[in-house]
């Protein structure tokens, strides 16, 4: 609200990060750890020849994993910034406050007690895991109110996830399963195909619904919560429906990606900082920039060392760490 | 004068924890898959027991015991130098980082050396050296922080950071490595032998009586404002030191037992429960309580899934999360 932005300057914004998605997907198709030639990276989308593998590698390896990563930084990033905006803290982020690591129970779960093991039943686990998680931090923030500070609330996060990996690693020591769970968590999105796609994008387009329901009663939140409900804004269904898209999009994107930190601090803070804090604006800024962030960070990391994947949380850890660190020491970390 | 007053009011306390360690420990040799008797428990320690209860007792059961022991107490005792030289009482070198810097460095050590793994005793000078690098890296970021948490939330950055590294070069292992290297990081004691006992104890042994030194100069830091200085405290050197004895005790016992989160903050918190703020008797008590704890989550951990193990680390990770959100309540 403090800071209002000129129309074309946002028009502006919006152009360049476009401009750079476009780039980026771009190379994230033309580069990969097969090389393959840019005019039959062209040619496998206007004339597909389902007899050559280089056209089937483009088009069912290289195309879906693209729109993976890009579905996954809009879930990110939309669920960093409602956490943030619901929780007045500017250290939110579903990855610091237990939630991917209440994801990752579920989906240890599913390894360790699912024999029919496939994507549904490691998604639906993961949503359980994704809900759990959400509702004891959401529980601590409201049994706490006013006695925890934006630090404090992260901390107990971190005791949070602390639990929930300790959870997930005894159950998956015990059933043999570890590795797994270890692959599964740094896994990012070498083994997206199409069919994640299809689970992805209903999932994300309606966290995105919902959370844009709610953006005028969000921004209206930023000026407290006696004004909010002044202004007729029911406080209990703005958290509820907060809540549901935290848990659809923060779920769904554990479930494909595994544990990838730090997308949902960073984007939020570099879009609020762009064109301020009305939640119409914020929401799509923020999920076009999660989306590019995590598309430059997938082919970072199969660029690094190639043909091997460096793991995508990992990457997106190496960046965003030294950031976190710059807010651990910032004076003012309420929203 | 200080020493023999405290440990005079604490003798009580100090006695029954002595005396609740012992029985642990008994009946801990005692449980297990194959469950031995006391009188052979007490036949095999005089040398006089069959060849199976040698085996079972003096080349498997008691140097995991010991460990526990030594890990527990170093552990302890680290965590109440953090507490003491940061006056934060959510320290922990589990919490802080600094368990996840010296396990990045021996993974490292372990990818990069295959060949020498075997080479014991390097291992806890490799982990001291991730520790200290952590903790300086902690000082140097959040020394002088107004709020206590923003030295807890430095430690959540930092220890994401070693998490992230430590993914990478896990990966990479051949998979019965990584198991391995899996259940040694989230702290087990099951593979202990002698030469890890022998490996850790000398560095146990001479930090534990260096730290109990460093008493008095803990007991001023706690003063307030510049008392400390006025009272002939060179106090940023004092604090340096303390936080590198801090950092020795966990590196050594990650080195040995992996990282073990918690122990270094439930142990000095009961401690000050039972006798109180003053460090002379605080460091020993929490040394025995940390051992206690240890020992007890190991019993824990071998008897509730029997035959299956559940690393300790595992077993404190789940009863000292939450009682580190109570922690936050409280405050």
């Amino acid at each position: 609200m403090t800071t209002s932005v000129r129309p074309r300057s946002i028009l502006t914004i919006v152009a360049l990060t476009v401009g750079l998605l476009t780039l980026l997907s771009t190379l994230s198709l033309f580069y990969g750890a097969v090389p393959i030639s840019r005019a039959t990276v062209l040619a496998s989308f206007h004339s597909f020849d389902a007899g050559n593998l280089q056209h089937q590698l483009v088009q069912e390896v290289r195309l879906p994993r693209l729109i993976c990563a890009g579905l996954v930084g809009i879930a990110l990033a939309l669920s960093g910034t409602m956490m943030q905006g619901l929780t007045r803290n500017a250290l939110a982020d579903p990855s610091l406050l237990g939630i991917t690591h209440g994801a990752g129970l579920g989906v240890a779960l599913s390894l360790a007690f699912v024999s029919e093991h496939s994507f549904v039943t490691s998604l639906a686990f993961s949503f359980g895991g994704a809900a759990l998680g959400t509702a004891v931090i959401l529980l601590i923030t409201v049994f706490a109110r006013g006695r925890f500070s934006p630090v404090t609330l992260t901390v107990a996060g971190a005791a949070l996830s602390a639990l929930f990996s300790a959870l997930s690693t005894g159950i998956t020591l015990f059933h043999q399963v570890a590795q797994d769970l270890s692959f599964w968590y740094a896994g990012g999105l070498s083994g997206a195909k199409w069919a994640h796609v299809l689970v992805l994008l209903p999932v994300v387009l309606l966290g995105l619904l919902i959370s844009l329901h709610i953006a005028r009663s969000m921004t209206v939140l930023l000026l407290g919560e006696d004004v909010a409900t002044g202004l007729g804004s029911s406080l209990t269904k703005v958290r509820l429906l907060g809540f549901c898209s935290i848990v659809l999009l923060a779920g769904v994107a554990v479930s494909v990606a595994g544990v990838i930190g730090f997308v949902g601090l960073i984007i939020p803070h570099i879009s609020r900082f762009l064109v301020g804090t009305n939640y119409y604006l914020l929401l799509p800024v923020s999920a076009l920039l999660g989306m590019t962030l995590l598309i430059a960070s997938d082919l970072l990391a199969r660029m690094i060392n190639p043909p091997f994947e460096t793991p995508l949380g990992a990457v997106t850890a190496l960046v965003g760490v030294p950031y976190f660190l710059y807010l651990a020491r910032r004076k003012e970390l309420s929203v | 004068m200080d020493v023999w007053h405290a440990v005079k009011q604490a003798r009580l306390t100090l006695f029954c924890l002595c005396s609740l360690l012992i029985l642990t420990f008994v009946y801990s040799l005692s449980t297990g898959i194959l469950p031995v008797s006391f009188s052979a428990i007490g036949r095999t320690l005089i040398g006089q027991g069959t060849e199976s209860e040698r085996l079972i007792l003096i080349d498997l059961r008691l140097p995991r015991m010991l460990l526990a022991l030594l890990i527990g107490a170093g552990l302890a005792v680290s965590g109440t130098l953090l507490q003491g030289m940061s006056r934060n009482a959510l320290a922990d070198p589990g919490i802080l980082g600094i368990n996840a810097g010296a396990g990045l460095f021996v993974v490292l050590t372990l990818f990069f050396f295959r060949s020498a793994t075997h080479q014991l005793p390097v291992l806890p000078f490799v982990a001291f050296v991730g520790a200290t690098l952590v903790a300086w890296t902690i000082y140097r970021l959040a020394g002088k922080a107004v709020q206590p948490e923003r030295l807890l939330l430095v430690g959540v950055g930092i220890n994401a950071l070693c998490g992230a590294l430590l993914i990478i070069f896990q990966l990479k292992m051949d998979p019965r490595d990584f198991q391995q290297a899996t259940v040694w990081l989230t702290g087990s004691i099951w593979q202990a032998d002698w030469s890890s006992v022998l490996t850790l104890a000398p560095w146990i042994v001479c930090l534990v009586p260096l730290a109990f030194l460093h008493s008095r100069p803990l007991n001023l830091l706690q003063l307030s404002g510049s008392l400390p200085q006025t009272l002939g405290l060179r106090v940023e050197q004092t604090r340096k030191r303390i936080l590198l004895i801090a950092a020795a005790l966990a590196g050594s016992c990650v080195a040995a037992g992996g990282g073990i989160s918690f122990i270094g903050l439930l142990a000095p918190h009961i401690a000050r429960r039972l006798v109180g703020p003053n460090h002379y008797s605080l460091i020993p008590v929490a040394a025995l309580l940390g051992s206690l704890l240890v020992l007890l989550a190991d019993l824990i951990g071998k008897n509730l899934l029997a035959p299956a193990d559940i690393p300790v680390g595992i077993v404190i990770a789940i009863l000292g999360a939450p009682y580190f959100i109570v922690l936050l309540f409280r405050k």
